[in-house]
């Protein structure tokens, strides 16, 4: 697939990086300056163009004529928009995808219906990082929560403590566990590695196990693996950026949040649009600023500011000064790997979450969702099933007849508004919504074209 | 300093003034109360000084400016307070003094309501009927004052309102232009004296009380035809109408107009000011009450309710109509209900007193400084209907009850110099400040037996009071006269 990437800032980097590992794409990069082009250049088999993004004379050098996807990823909305209207209006490009973080845009789905703008996809990575740890934030416990089905099924990877009640015990002893509920283990990592999860597999304090289940049923199933976690009441948050900011507003009304910032401008702006929040003007690395606000009471302290050095810092202190869990804001996965279960608990990497909304576009067959997981090593896919029992591999097939590459299962199947947890009798039907999980995402690929229609043909 | 303009606005305003000597007039002919002179001799007296003054600049034609309008306003109390009080001198009945004929007239025109008349009911029609029309007048004028003007000079707890408050004050501003704002709200003010003069007729009064206690009735001024004012009917179908008028009286007349327009009531549920105003009105009412019941003071519950509520409200929209004698209740009562004229109406209204904007800020204001004391580094803001209340606003509000404080301190120990005892003294100083009318000690119901240093002293309070302070103090500010 041929792709250009408008922007080679922080997502956009990401962005390029995640999709140049696919042999089957062609990606461009266009940014305005040729050092960060240059460097990039070095590190990854990619072409670069110098220009101003929106311009159709840098879009057409990029190759824009022949282009299947542009993704805008500068840090200016109205770039990125004009560039996708650029794309359309002279290349007819068929994708594309903008990122959009003014929240006023997206309030309007009118502005992109037909007729308006030719923007095929939203991206907001502030939304996306916000809900993913509002997510987090209302299951105390979980390292990740991914939302399939439209948050109908729940994938929420999370870390066994000895004293939950499965921990020890073999996997087929769940359903006595967990009477009338559905319940499936996708994948297991112990000590870095990935265990098959089996009937027999017995899991033990300190995995990382992966499950899936419907929405109601996620807490009782956390309950199996870690003893149980009193609600959330009381959140502290640093850095009162685009993020903080959201993240402070959606939480505000059932959580007491406290935010601070040390800049006071953006203090003062901040406290007059939430209602309730209370905004602290000082560093959130400063430990008496923290005593001062009972950080030893918090629930949760989240440190979500630009430097991710601070956030380190600042959760380490906060979690040393009696905070229950704390959780940063990681840019570079070498960090987020040292830290997350030692120091602090949880790393947040916005990158991972938002390379998985534009993964979902350019996999082969209908993707509707992509979690890139374990620093992009991993993944959880939602696709949807097409064709025919003729014409495909997968089409009324149980799940076990599925000849799936290794380290993938299939976990969950959603079929209208029916969620089915996958056994190997499972039988798969047209337009169904399956949740995969791949272990190793060098088997993407494969698993694109086992489900794509038309795969048995060939 | 724009003063030939100043003269001019001055000048039509006594001429436009003098018309409303011809109403009375016509009262006088069709009761036959042998009073049409005066009233004609009166008209033709404030014409004549109004054409005096205008004539000579005439042609001044220049626009107001920010300093002009402190001025202009200032003085139009003043003037109407002598102009009004040229048909209580033409005559010998009343036979009154120059200095209780100007008190009478401010203290109608300021819609304060005390008075140094007794024998109401052996007075022509038409004398009283000009006294409450003259209270009638003074609302229709602070109602433009509070709603239009003050906000203009950046005075008073509409400018807060219109800038700080969403709702329906802000979001539909009335309308663009001062003159079409003021007819608006006469309109309601109009159509509201109507109805509640209608009221007061199906309570039992006559049709001649009925509209003279409507218009001090909305107007929140408290004049009466009688002596015992409403307690004269002995009615409590009558209480009640007044009950509610005066309700309505201390209420914002923009959100009246917002109700009129839309014809929905949500605009009050949703102020934050007038929720307020009612929540301390049912306190209050509540307290009294039943303080009043268990004191045996009243017998029945019904009593006790009907008297507490009746003084509480008419205290404090600072409307000061009395029906019991409420300065001899029991313990704390007295002290109580006068304390309560402090509070007032809410901002935009025709009532008088600090206004329950005012209040509800700094009470707010209060609570942030605690919450600030717990979190030092908090960005911690005054909010009004969840938005932020700018500093600006606060510090004038602090510095109105600052200055309040003060002139409340000072006038009640010039009028004890002046030879009042502590209670009357604070009282009266209390009544005249914030606009209300009854009061405490020598002067529970009438000036009549204060001397004439106290009555000018208490009238310059009812102007001071009626102009929210600020408007009069910044004359007597050197910067306002230099360059």
């Amino acid at each position: 697939m041929k792709i250009i990437i408008l922007g080679a800032g922080q997502v956009g980097r990401t962005a390029t990086y995640h999709l140049s590992r696919d042999q089957a794409n062609d990606i461009t990069v266009v940014d305005a300056n040729a050092e960060t082009l240059r460097e990039l250049r070095d590190r990854l088999d990619i072409r670069t163009v110098v220009g101003n993004a929106a311009h159709p004379r840098t879009l057409e050098s990029a190759g824009c004529e022949d282009a299947d996807m542009i993704v805008a990823l500068t840090n200016s909305d109205e770039v990125n928009m004009m560039a996708c209207q650029v794309a359309f209006a002279l290349y007819r490009t068929p994708t594309k995808i903008a990122r959009v973080r003014a929240a006023d845009y997206a309030a309007h789905p009118k502005l992109f219906e037909e007729g308006g703008l030719h923007v095929d996809v939203l991206i907001s990575p502030e939304q996306l990082v916000t809900e993913h740890v509002s997510r987090l934030i209302q299951y105390p416990g979980a390292l990740q929560v991914l939302d399939f089905a439209d948050g109908r099924v729940r994938m929420v990877g999370m870390r066994a403590v000895t004293g939950g009640q499965l921990v020890g015990h073999q996997l087929r002893e769940l359903p006595d566990h967990l009477p009338k509920r559905d319940v499936r283990v996708a994948a297991i990592y112990r000590q870095g590695r990935s265990v098959q999860p089996e009937g027999d597999t017995v899991i033990e304090a300190g995995d990382e196990v992966f499950f899936i289940a419907a929405r109601d049923d996620i807490r009782v199933m956390m309950k199996e693996l870690r003893t149980e976690e009193t609600p959330v009441r009381r959140v502290v948050i640093a850095g009162a950026g685009n993020i903080g900011h959201r993240l402070a507003r959606s939480l505000e009304d059932e959580n007491d949040v406290k935010l601070i910032e040390h800049d006071a401008v953006r203090a003062r702006f901040v406290a007059e649009t939430l209602r309730r929040t209370l905004v602290l003007v000082g560093d959130a690395a400063d430990e008496e600023l923290l005593l001062e606000e009972n950080i030893d009471d918090a629930d949760v302290f989240v440190s979500l500011t630009n430097v991710e050095e601070a956030n380190i810092l600042s959760a380490m202190l906060a979690k040393r000064l009696g905070a229950h869990r704390a959780m940063a804001l990681i840019n570079r996965p070498a960090y987020a790997e040292l830290m997350e279960g030692g120091s602090i608990d949880v790393a947040i990497s916005p990158q991972l979450i938002t390379i998985g909304a534009l993964l979902a576009r350019v996999r082969r067959g209908d993707v509707a969702r992509v979690h890139s997981l374990r620093r992009g090593a991993a993944e959880a896919m939602e696709t949807i099933v097409h064709g025919d029992s003729r014409n495909s591999l997968v089409v009324r097939r149980r799940v076990e007849q599925i000849d799936l590459p290794p380290g993938t299962t299939i976990s969950a199947v959603v079929r209208g508004e029916e969620v089915i947890m996958a056994h190997h009798d499972t039988v798969i039907e047209v337009d169904d919504h399956v949740i995969l999980f791949l272990t190793d995402r060098r088997h993407v690929e494969t698993v694109g074209k086992l489900f794509q229609a038309g795969a048995r043909s060939n | 300093m724009n003063l030939s303009m100043v003269q001019h606005i001055l000048g039509l305003m006594l001429l436009i003034f003098s018309l409303t000597m011809l109403p009375p007039a016509a009262v006088s002919l069709a009761y036959q109360d042998g009073h049409f002179q005066p009233f004609l001799d009166a008209f033709l007296i404030v014409a004549l000084l109004g054409a005096l003054l205008w004539f000579p600049v005439r042609r001044a034609r220049r626009d107001l400016r920010l300093r002009d309008g402190f001025l202009v306003v200032t003085l139009f109390w003043f003037t109407l307070g002598l102009a009004g009080a040229t048909p209580f001198l033409v005559t010998d009945v009343p036979d009154m003094s120059f200095t209780d004929a100007v008190f009478e007239a401010v203290s109608g025109f300021t819609t304060t309501g005390s008075t140094v008349l007794v024998g109401l009911e052996g007075l022509p029609k038409s004398i009283l009927y000009y006294r409450q029309q003259i209270q009638w007048l003074g609302g229709m004028g602070i109602i433009v004052l509070a709603v239009a003007l003050l906000p203009i000079l950046g005075i008073g707890g509409m400018s807060l309102y219109k800038a700080e408050t969403p709702g329906p004050v802000k979001d539909d501003k009335l309308t663009p232009r001062i003159a079409q704002t003021a007819k608006a709200l006469w309109a309601g003010y109009l159509l509201l004296t109507a109805v509640c003069a209608a009221c007061y007729y199906l309570a039992g009064m006559g049709a001649f009380d009925a509209f003279a206690h409507a218009f001090t009735t909305l107007s929140t001024g408290g004049f009466s035809t009688y002596d015992d004012g409403l307690s004269h009917f002995g009615s409590a179908a009558v209480e009640y109408v007044a009950i509610l008028f005066m309700l309505a009286g201390g209420t914002n007349f923009a959100l009246h107009f917002l109700a009129l327009r839309g014809r929905s009531m949500r605009g009050y549920l949703k102020d934050a000011e007038f929720r307020a105003y009612v929540g301390i009105l049912a306190v209050l009412i509540l307290v009294v009450s039943s303080s009043l019941y268990l004191t045996g003071r009243y017998g029945s519950i019904a009593d006790a309710f009907r008297h507490g509520a009746f003084q509480v409200v008419s205290l404090q929209t600072s409307t000061g109509y009395v029906t019991a004698e409420f300065a001899a209740w029991p313990g704390a009562l007295p002290a109580l209900l006068m304390l309560a004229t402090f509070i007032g109406g809410c901002a935009g209204s025709t009532g008088g007193g600090i206004k329950v904007m005012r209040w509800l800020l700094v009470f707010k204001q209060a609570l942030v400084e605690l919450r600030r004391l717990i979190h030092p580094r908090g960005e911690i803001l005054v909010r009004l209907a969840k938005r932020p209340v700018p500093d600006r606003v606060i510090n004038a509000v602090t510095a109105f009850f600052a200055i309040y404080l003060m002139l409340f301190g000072g006038l009640t120990l010039l009028l004890m110099a002046l030879g009042l005892d502590q209670v009357s003294a604070w009282s009266a100083v209390a009544t005249s400040l914030n606009n209300t009318g009854p009061a405490l000690g020598s002067v529970a119901s009438n000036f009549t037996g204060v001397p004439d240093s106290v009555k000018w002293t208490c009238a310059l309070a009812m102007i001071i009071g009626r102009l929210e302070l600020f408007t009069l103090i910044v004359l007597f500010t050197p910067d306002f006269w230099r360059g």
